[in-house]
């Protein structure tokens, strides 16, 4: 599926638009530590951790996008960060688990 | 070997806002030159955890990156207070970082540990009181 997919799904809002690309999979985590070392390329990284290491963790790893998960949002410095950056950032109320499920089974 | 491109960055004292402004523009450089993604992620995770290293535990310090035809070399150096037990700070899951890193995400001991999965060659040369200099190796 592509970035712009996740837009058709009413749980999503979109917060930061990026040029299309293609979700490859979806991973999970909330420590940067551990994300910056395992999240794959081209994945939908679904986390709670809503900061500006967020944004250059994405960046390095080549995530397809960025979710916030449990109603968690970047203020607007983050979200005019992630644009400049070009990097994809949506947000849901929903948790963690349902929100990476509802993506994986949308692949 | 011929050296195609030296990059030189200081990373500021506890300044998490700007911790990967260095490797975002290795990056770029990197592909820039046709280098291989998997190479240039290496570069970017080891570089970034070096960046993030240097930010909590070192106040800052300077980077150096040198690209050559095979190899990107990565040479990190600080005025810290230096690593006491390399072993340990080796080891996934130890950390000496404070509470206030840890709710930013990070400080999970996992710096070190990928820093040297993420790199072909690794050398760590520190001195209590003194600093530390890493030098990561990556071949292209």
């Amino acid at each position: 599926m592509k970035v712009s997919d996740l837009n058709n799904l009413p749980e999503f809002t979109l917060l930061s638009d990026s040029k299309e690309s293609d979700i490859t999979g979806v991973f999970c985590c909330d420590l940067l530590s551990i994300a910056m070392g395992k999240a794959p390329s081209g994945s939908a990284w679904v986390t709670v951790m809503a900061n500006v290491n967020t944004l250059a963790v994405a960046s390095l790893t080549d995530v397809a996008c960025i979710i916030l998960a449990e109603g968690v949002a970047f203020d607007s410095t983050l979200i005019d960060k992630a644009r400049e950056e070009g990097i994809a950032v949506f947000k849901t109320d929903l948790p963690i688990f349902d929100a990476a499920l509802l993506v994986n089974n949308s692949l | 070997m011929s050296e195609l491109m030296e990059l030189n960055y200081t990373v500021s004292n506890e300044d998490f806002t700007r911790a990967g402004e260095a490797s975002s523009d290795v990056k770029k450089k990197l592909k820039q030159l046709g280098v291989s993604p998997d190479a240039i992620r290496k570069v970017a995770i080891a570089l970034y955890e070096g960046e993030i290293n240097m930010i909590i535990h070192a106040y800052g310090g300077k980077i150096k990156v040198t690209i050559s035809e095979n190899e990107i070399t990565l040479i990190l150096a600080d005025k810290g207070p230096g690593i006491a037990d390399i072993d340990k700070a080796m080891q996934a899951g130890y950390s000496t970082a404070p509470d206030k890193v840890r709710s930013l995400g990070f400080g999970a001991g996992m710096g070190l540990p990928n820093m040297k999965k993420n790199s072909d060659k690794m050398d760590i040369q520190t001195e209590i009181g003194v600093g530390t200099t890493v030098t990561m190796v990556i071949n292209i």
